[in-house]
């Protein structure tokens, strides 16, 4: 990197840029968008939901033919409910999340100039663009955009009979997909490699900041699962284009039986699953890791057994693999073997609590600092633990087939992936901002920005529950053919006032997000007083990372208010003092 | 109403921007930095934390009490094992929830920052962490036990005196079949679906009907077919290529036409046969292009394209009905006679209660999923494969009215996988009665085969025996 300060043109700085920490940020904006898309949409469904059948100016103005009149329409309802999840589970909380902290943080925090491979890591990004663009777009064509769930089960999704989101929507949002994970499989494999191979001197494994043994399990969980999704998905072009017959069998539809037989619809369920359980971690992880740091941090102590999070990120890993058919257990699979995912997914329970119990004790006597990313933080340990205790329930094959498929799943897993994951993407927002633009966030709005999220977040999801408990199916356009429900009418407008109120309060933080790329505070170098390397490199963010040799390490890093130091944090890059023992 | 919600956000955006300002520029004067958070600050957000959780206990005090049991008890029998195992777990998870959110917000007031105070070094301890890895494990290991216990029971074979009915779902309802008195189901066989036969239940009538309106249909494409006049003008050309290279090519060169129209193999002979044959039909083209009028057709590329794509599917589900084979079914029942006595109904099924019933699913088109949220049952419908659900009620419908004081209320089966635009309105009505009133609503029920037609035809069939002339060979060989 001789050369670091040389000029560079507008385009391979800004948009065909190799350098991780623009590539990060392309990521992270682009999520920003996405998300707001499929916040926006959910807005939309939660007027549905909470008033059925009544007019809405914004859904006339923004749904075109299928709000006709103000009201959404059934097929437009199925629509935006698939692509709320499709861009939230895939192009948020995977693409933006990993994309986004995997790509700022792995060779700031290792110690490295650049990823392994920066021009697979660019590829990586314009893949993850074009996927999202071709699956925003999809919402525009004729038909509609896909709509048999974010789950796509075939019949339905296979069958461009069964309803019109199966036809040309169905198409993109394969197409996107595919994409989507060649974007993912290209930052994974990097993120393996650098982690492995590009770390600087003194930087054991066990002294990698959890970040990274975090990025590092959900990159593998990446590689090794989402293989299997465009497996699912070629088998599903071939049934709907060429003729084939692996999902579908014994079929009649439109008036037609069709010349299929001997395919199994469930089978592809237990592909999904194989990459869609790991996914759930895929979001999480990361944003476990990056609460950890921020927690360890702001709490200016060392997090509490870092041997256990770091054992028990592997075990959560490893579990993942093996509990994908609690998504089934009513599909008519074999009982027993629901037995056997019924023990494999209780399991993970053990260390999941671990984890729990860690972040607590890491508060315990700890002098906490509630920066945004901090308190972002603390919600998201609590959404963790509220969300992972309904999942027992769920777990439990003979609780399940009472709740499958209702609101109490939607509620749950809202909790702990869409809350908790969140959080923690807001959390290395706030705390990473100054490594990113060299600027510092507003702080009040932040507070304000978490205490609309944190409030609201729980005002829907966790009513949400008890819709469920009563029996609501999820995916209804509405409720009124079944009088049983009539009891919970006023808690779906209630979670639905949340919703608006906790959708519009994410302005909040765009608004300070991008103004404070431009008129933030300029920040200093270590503005948290971090140990671990990315607070050793210089403000202006150049090419290569460190001006001079890279850092070497010395010690693990959490080094915060070490009784053997007057300082109340130490560098991972500060040898150790005389007689001075590694923790 | 639209001008109002766009007047507050405006406003809501400019009150952000100023907000914003004002921090800064109070940032500014003070020399406050972003990252430094004031006393005063910390101290509210500990208290916000404290706050917090007090609403959230309110909270869910509240739920529990208010919206915690909209599901009436039980009205089955394993239903009344899995509400007691979902209240175990229950208060389990509500335990847990309390004291670790407690922790978590007390912890966040009682340490908020205090700039004259160090944290505590305490990295690890052994002790603490074996105390809760091992706690859980017990914990789960007991919600393991229990919880595999009751699903081994709810899965188990079902008694042999089970009542069977099959439920059965397309996009969108649901009908009902019980076996009739034979005991036995007629098999469903997708083929055989029509608007009189919406199960697909073979009977040797069903595959005739089929078969009929299959040729019926096959032909018609056929026809058609032969009188559009772009292919009988290519037929034609073909024709007459193939007897001028034949004339002057001495028929050597090129075989591919002929082996169309067969009978090659004798060369002097069999060419003459086949070119008189082609010069016929030849003829017959000129005949129909002449003298065919409003009879022939024109038709696009693509609609042939569609037409002949059609009769290939037609041809296939011909074959498919054909494969349909008759055999006799372990209780001895004809499987082409078991359907005919088998009652279908729709909108309502009846069951009796106290008395064990064993659903079995299909589907005809993708996959749905029957929901009986009263009776905390709930089993997908998958096409291709059934799929299987026993249970046992045991509150009759008049029951539940009286204990829910509700004289309208019923039992409800309803669609709970998404499968299309009107999935939210799939539903079926369950009345479960005495066991006595059950039968006479069953036997109040039509077969599938009308009783009086079943008869005629068991006479026929014994006459045609008889003259042994099976009614199916006949249809088979149709």
């Amino acid at each position: 990197m001789a050369n670091a300060h040389h000029k560079e043109s507008f385009i391979s700085k800004y948009v065909f840029s190799q350098d991780h920490k623009m590539i990060s940020k392309q990521f992270l904006i682009t999520a920003i968008f996405m998300g707001m898309i499929a916040v926006m949409l959910s807005v939309f469904f939660r007027l549905q939901i909470g008033w059925p059948g009544e007019s809405f100016g914004i859904i006339d103005a923004f749904m075109g033919k299928w709000g006709e009149g103000g009201v959404l329409d059934r097929n437009g309802y199925l629509s935006i409910v698939t692509i709320h999840g499709t861009i939230m589970v895939f192009f948020v909380l995977t693409g933006g999340l990993s994309g986004t902290f995997s790509n700022l943080l792995i060779p700031l925090q290792i110690g490295a100039r650049d990823m392994a491979s920066g021009f697979l890591n660019m590829l990586s990004y314009w893949f993850f663009l074009t996927s999202s663009v071709i699956m925003v777009f999809s919402l525009f064509i004729e038909g509609g955009a896909a709509s048999g769930g974010w789950t796509i089960y075939p019949p339905l999704s296979a069958l461009p009979q069964a309803m019109p989101g199966s036809g040309l929507g169905m198409t993109l949002w394969l197409i996107a997909m595919t994409l989507f994970v060649v974007s993912s499989l290209l930052g994974s494999l990097n993120y393996i490699v650098t982690i492995m191979n590009l770390r600087t001197k003194g930087m054991k494994m066990l002294r990698l900041p959890l970040t990274m043994w975090a990025f590092l399990v959900t990159a593998i969980l990446g590689v090794l699962s989402f293989p299997v999704l465009v497996s699912a998905v070629v088998l599903m072009i071939m049934d709907r284009s060429m003729g084939t017959a692996f999902y579908l069998s014994d079929i009649f539809i439109a008036g037609e039986a069709l010349d299929v037989t001997g395919g199994s619809p469930i089978l592809f369920q237990h592909l999904f699953w194989f990459l869609g359980h790991p996914e759930v971690y895929i979001v999480l992880l990361p944003a476990l890791g990056i609460s950890s740091e921020i927690i360890s941090t702001n709490a200016r102590k060392p997090i509490f057994g870092y041997r256990a999070m770091v054992g028990s990120i592997i075990a959560i890993g490893f579990l993942s693999f093996i509990v994908w058919a609690h998504h089934m257990y009513i599909t008519g699979m074999n009982p027993f073997l629901g037995s056997v995912f019924v023990f494999t997914t209780l399991l993970i329970a053990i260390p999941s609590a671990v984890k729990a119990f860690n972040y607590i004790t890491t508060l315990w006597k700890g002098n906490l600092r509630f920066t945004p990313a901090m308190i972002f933080s603390i919600g998201l340990v609590s959404t963790f633990v509220t969300g992972g205790l309904t999942g027992i329930i769920l777990a439990d094959s003979a609780l399940d087939v009472q709740v499958h498929d209702t609101y109490f799943v939607v509620a749950h897993f809202h909790i702990v992936m869409g809350l908790s994951a969140i959080f923690g993407m807001f959390a290395g927002v706030y705390h990473w901002f100054p490594k990113m633009f060299g600027r510092m966030m507003n702080t009040k709005l932040g507070y304000a920005h978490f205490w609309v999220t944190f409030v609201c977040g729980y005002g829907v999801f966790f009513p949400m529950h008890f819709v469920g408990l009563a029996g609501a199916p999820r995916r209804y356009y509405e409720n009124s053919a079944f009088t049983y429900l009539d009891g919970v009418t006023d808690l779906n407008v209630v979670i639905s006032i949340f919703a608006i109120i906790g959708s519009t309060g994410q302005l909040i933080f765009v608004f300070n997000f991008f103004r404070s790329i431009f008129r933030g505070q300029p920040a200093v170098q270590n503005p948290w007083k971090g140990t671990t390397l990315e607070w050793t490199t210089p403000v202006e963010r150049i090419h290569g990372n460190w001006p001079g040799a890279l850092p070497e390490v010395y010690r693990w890093p959490y080094d915060y208010s070490n009784p053997e130091h007057d300082v109340d944090f130490v560098p991972q890059n500060v040898p150790l003092k005389d007689g001075e023992t590694e923790h | 109403m639209n001008f109002l919600i766009l007047l507050v956000v405006i406003f809501g955006i400019v009150a952000i921007a100023q907000l914003a300002k004002v921090s800064d520029l109070s940032a500014s004067l003070s020399g406050r930095r972003e990252e430094d958070i004031s006393k005063a600050d910390s101290r509210l957000i500990g208290a916000l934390f404290m706050v917090f959780f007090a609403v959230l206990m309110g909270a869910t005090i509240f739920l529990y009490t208010s919206y915690g049991n909209m599901l009436p008890e039980s009205a089955s029998a394993h239903g009344v094992e899995v509400d007691w195992l979902m209240n175990f777990n229950w208060w389990i998870i509500t335990f847990v929830f309390v004291v670790v959110n407690a922790l978590l917000f007390f912890f966040s007031w009682k340490y908020a920052y205090d700039p004259a105070r160090k944290a505590t070094f305490f990295a690890h301890d052994n002790r603490l962490e074996l105390i809760w890895t091992v706690i859980p494990s017990i914990v789960l290991a007991v919600i393991i036990i229990y919880g595999l216990k009751t699903w081994t029971a709810i899965t188990g074979p079902a008694s042999d005196d089970a009542l069977r009915i099959e439920m059965y779902s397309k996009q969108f309802d649901w009908s009902a079949r019980y076996p009739g008195a034979d005991g036995e189901f007629g098999q469903g066989n997708f083929n055989l679906i029509t608007s009189s036969n919406p199960l697909g239940v073979i009977t040797r009538e069903a595959s005739a009907e089929v078969l009929n309106t299959l040729e019926e249909k096959i032909g018609k494409i056929e026809t058609n077919l032969g009188l559009e006049l772009g292919l009988l003008q290519a037929e034609r050309a073909t024709l007459v290529a193939t007897i001028a290279t034949d004339d002057h090519g001495h028929g050597h060169d090129d075989h591919a036409a002929h082996d169309d129209h067969g009978s090659h193999d004798d060369h002097g002979h069999g060419e003459d046969a086949w070119k008189s044959i082609a010069e016929h039909r030849i003829a017959e083209i000129d005949e129909l292009i002449a003298h065919g009028g409003d009879g022939l057709l024109i038709w696009t590329e693509a609609k042939i394209e569609t037409q002949r794509a059609k009769l290939h599917r037609l041809k296939r589900h011909r074959q498919r009905v054909l494969d349909v084979k008759g055999f006799e079914l372990e209780s001895g029942v004809d499987a082409w006679d078991a359907g005919k006595d088998d009652k279908i109904v729709k909108g309502e099924f009846h069951l009796p209660v106290g008395r064990e019933v064993e659903f079995v699913f299909r589907s005809r088109d993708v996959i749905h999923s029957a929901y009986m949220p009263h009776f905390r049952s709930q089993m997908n419908s998958v096409p291709g494969v059934p799929t299987r659900f026993k249970m046992t009620p045991i509150i009759t419908t008049d029951s539940m009215r009286t204990i829910l004081g509700d004289p309208a209320f019923n039992y409800i089966l309803l669609c709970n996988k998404v499968c299309g635009a009107a999935h939210f309105n799939m539903k079926m009505d369950i009345v479960v009665e005495s066991e006595a009133n059950y039968e006479a609503w069953l036997a109040a029920q039509e077969t599938f085969v009308p009783a009086e037609e079943a008869a005629e035809e068991a006479a026929e069939e014994a006459a045609e025996m008889a003259t042994e002339e099976p009614l199916a060979e006949t249809a088979m060989q149709h």
